[in-house]
């Protein structure tokens, strides 16, 4: 009975095996089911791995193309001038940076609105006055918020991915979908793909065969001091890095204090293993 | 708090002073200190205590966390963002809360697999496996609720589609499902209850873990045998044996733990629930936390009608009848021996089980269509055969292995074999995830 139960479970994963391939067989180049229609592209980013740290003067150079592109349609609500700081930038500095923007305040005494220049505490202000208005603005959706963008996307890593992503500590799902996705227009699609109106093909897109935003880098368009090359490519990664930090400021921090933890819990349980073992020596268990 | 006689001799006069009065230090004393547990348990029965640290750090960290959050839908989302970003170690304090939450789940299955490997419910433990049920569904009560409270994409629609399910029960399922909303569709006062509910229940759970550990003093410890404690020498004192073991044990876990949540603390988290709730925008794809991913492919297996009752209701019974399954086991359960050491059918039925619900997970997790919705249907039918097939029936025709005659008995046989284990003498159930 036991040899009839084995290839009872045998058969069943045989079973199992062929359905999936099945269903992974209903694919179609101009009519695809499943997206994105390319997996992104993973790069190789400083802040990745255990003892992974931000890149300073990358988060500068991304956030220069935030200020002088992305900016233009996408707010990024949730971060303040003054943290500002974690990218090397002195007190002076954010305040000169801040200063640059006008911030919508008030009411004063008087019961008015005013506007002001920005303070470091201030964060950034919306391109738009409300979603409405971004959304009339680009063509009937709103721009997402870029706080979190780098960890608000990220493609199914299927199995067995995921399992080996816990022992490489793949967590920049996110940066790789957007770099991918900046890189990866200008494309042609398969011959006799649909591309609806007003859309622009890009086979990384995780939600369908094209997008409304248009092509948003071109090389040379932000002018870089450091000498990093000032191509779509160098724009992408700087300003992924830069939306890492914006989602995740404090990665630097927890992955040091992970460390501490972990050797600390390493040369403890070696010696409560110890003691354990001379607690229950000559007992038998 | 237990049979028997306490051991307790009071040496100071403050201790005298209290024992005469409210005898706390003897209940501390026969309960953690002279407390015999059979000398054989290995690494899975450390997993009780691990769900202990797992609940104390869960609260500890979600009433700092609470001081922090604000039960709105206009605030909810940036004040979690705020904890992340600009409260001190506030990223840590989430992190450890939300990743705590899957490794309490962690934990809790392994306790769960271990009472079924083992034959923990069986008399005269049936009432301490019943209460470790409640728990269980406490559990996935707290933690569905919590996982509502960032306001997130799958925050909102998993709440959408779970009040969802109610609705299915005939006459009062509507009137069910809008008292859990406090409306008509998910909202403020969805928000507001689930916050209230998901800071009340935690208590209830630690007040239901008291009768589970003073269920579990009445009848004492199962152990890898399945044989009851005969003699003294079966058990060792609960300190420093126990104790000492136990620590060991969890520090591994919180390694493991500590490894989650410091470098991929957004690993079992949805990328979606980072993206502010919607209700005008559906997710591509709405899937639960993974611990509850079998029970979601068992509720979305089911897509027929079977006479009057329609899928809908179909896949909510059969999802619900899963979890009341792990109620009756202890009456489903035929066998006169408790622990499948000795039980090679049961053993083989056990682990496909196993593998069964990490099939099922996985099926929940894929979307329902095409071939998944047919392994997911036999998967299902497995789940429940095991229960009411497997369990009452290889109780009566299977021929268990020689039992020894005791804990002792056992513990001197396998180390006689120079400290290599005899063939399935313990099962190495540390092992299994």
């Amino acid at each position: 009975m036991k040899k009839i139960l084995t290839s009872l479970a045998l058969l069943g994963l045989v079973v199992v095996g062929t359905g999936a391939i099945a269903a992974e067989e209903a694919h179609n180049a101009a009519a695809p089911t499943h997206f994105p229609i390319n997996e992104p592209k993973e790069m190789d980013w400083s802040f990745a791995g255990p003892f992974g740290t931000y890149d300073k003067a990358q988060l500068q150079r991304g956030l220069k193309v935030y200020k002088e592109v992305c900016s233009a349609c996408h707010s990024m609500n949730l971060v303040a001038f003054r943290t500002l700081s974690d990218l090397g930038y002195s007190d002076a500095q954010i305040k000169t940076l801040a200063a640059e923007y006008t911030i919508h305040d008030g009411p004063n005494d008087a019961g008015d609105m005013f506007d002001r220049p920005g303070k470091p505490s201030d964060h950034f202000p919306p391109p738009f006055a409300n979603e409405e208005a971004a959304a009339a603005s680009n063509g009937g959706a709103a721009p997402p918020d870029m706080s979190l963008l780098a960890k608000a996307r990220g493609v199914e890593r299927g199995f067995p991915r995921f399992v080996f992503d816990i022992f490489t500590q793949y967590a920049q799902g996110g940066p790789d979908y957007i770099h991918s996705l900046l890189t990866g227009y200008d494309q042609t699609p398969p011959a006799g793909m649909v591309i609806p109106e007003g859309t622009h093909y890009n086979p990384y897109f995780m939600s369908g065969v094209s997008l409304k935003m248009p092509k948003p880098l071109s090389d040379g368009q932000v002018t870089y001091d450091d000498g990093a090359p000032q191509t779509i490519d160098q724009y992408s990664r700087d300003v992924s890095a830069f939306l890492m930090w914006a989602a995740e400021p404090h990665m630097e921090d927890r992955k040091k204090t992970g460390f501490r933890v972990l050797v600390f819990l390493l040369l403890f349980g070696a010696l409560v293993y110890l003691t354990k073992r001379k607690v229950w020596e000559g007992v038998a268990h | 708090m237990s049979e028997g006689h306490s051991t307790y001799t009071p040496k100071t006069g403050i201790e005298r002073w209290f024992d005469a009065r409210m005898p706390l230090p003897r209940m501390v004393y026969d309960s953690f200190i002279a407390y015999p547990v059979p000398r054989n348990l290995n690494y899975a029965w450390t997993f009780g205590g691990i769900l202990a640290i797992m609940l104390v750090s869960q609260i500890l960290t979600g009433i700092v966390l609470a001081m922090h959050f604000a039960a709105d839908t206009s605030l909810a989302f940036d004040s979690v963002e705020k904890i992340m970003r600009d409260v001190n170690s506030g990223w840590l304090l989430r992190y450890l809360h939300a990743t705590g939450a899957s490794f309490f789940f962690m934990a809790v299955y392994v306790h769960i697999f271990r009472g079924l490997y083992y034959g923990s419910y069986k008399a005269p433990r049936e009432l301490l496996w019943i209460l470790g049920c409640i728990i269980y569904l406490l559990m996935m009560a707290t933690a569905f609720m919590g996982y509502v409270l960032p306001w997130g994409q799958m925050s909102f629609w998993g709440a959408t589609v779970i009040t969802g399910f109610f609705s299915a029960i005939p006459l009062v399922g509507e009137w069910i499902q809008q008292l859990l909303l406090g409306g008509f569709a998910v909202d403020n006062p969805t928000l507001n209850r689930f916050f209230a509910l998901h800071y009340l229940l935690p208590f209830m759970i630690a007040g239901v873990v008291v009768l589970h550990v003073w269920a579990l003093h009445v009848v004492g410890q199962s152990n890898p045998t399945g044989i009851e404690v005969k003699s003294k020498t079966d058990t060792v004192a609960f300190t420093p044996y126990a104790t000492i073991k136990d620590a060991f044990g969890m520090i591994v876990f919180l390694f493991f733990f500590a490894y989650f949540v410091f470098y991929i603390p957004n690993f079992l988290m949805a990328p979606d629930n980072y993206i502010v709730a919607n209700p005008l925008k559906t997710p591509a794809h709405i899937v639960p936390e993974w611990y509850f991913l079998p029970f979601y492919a068992i509720l979305r297996a089911i897509t027929f009608n079977i006479g009057p009752i329609n899928s809908k209701l179909g896949g909510v019974i059969c999802m619900f009848g899963a979890i009341v399954m792990l109620f009756l086991v202890p009456w489903l359960d035929t066998s006169k021996v408790r622990s499948a050491v000795y039980r090679p059918w049961y053993k083989l039925f056990f682990w496909l089980f196993v593998a069964d619900a990490i099939l099922l997970g996985w099926l929940g997790s894929q979307p329902a269509e095409g071939s998944y919705v047919f392994m997911a249907q036999m998967a299902t039918l497995f789940y429940f055969a095991f229960f009411l097939v497997a369990l009452p029936v290889l109780g009566l025709i299977e021929t268990p292995r020689r039992l020894p005659n005791s804990i002792t008995e056992a513990v001197l046989e396998k180390n006689k074999g120079g400290g290599h284990h005899p063939a399935g003498a313990t099962a190495a159930p540390e092992t299994k995830g």
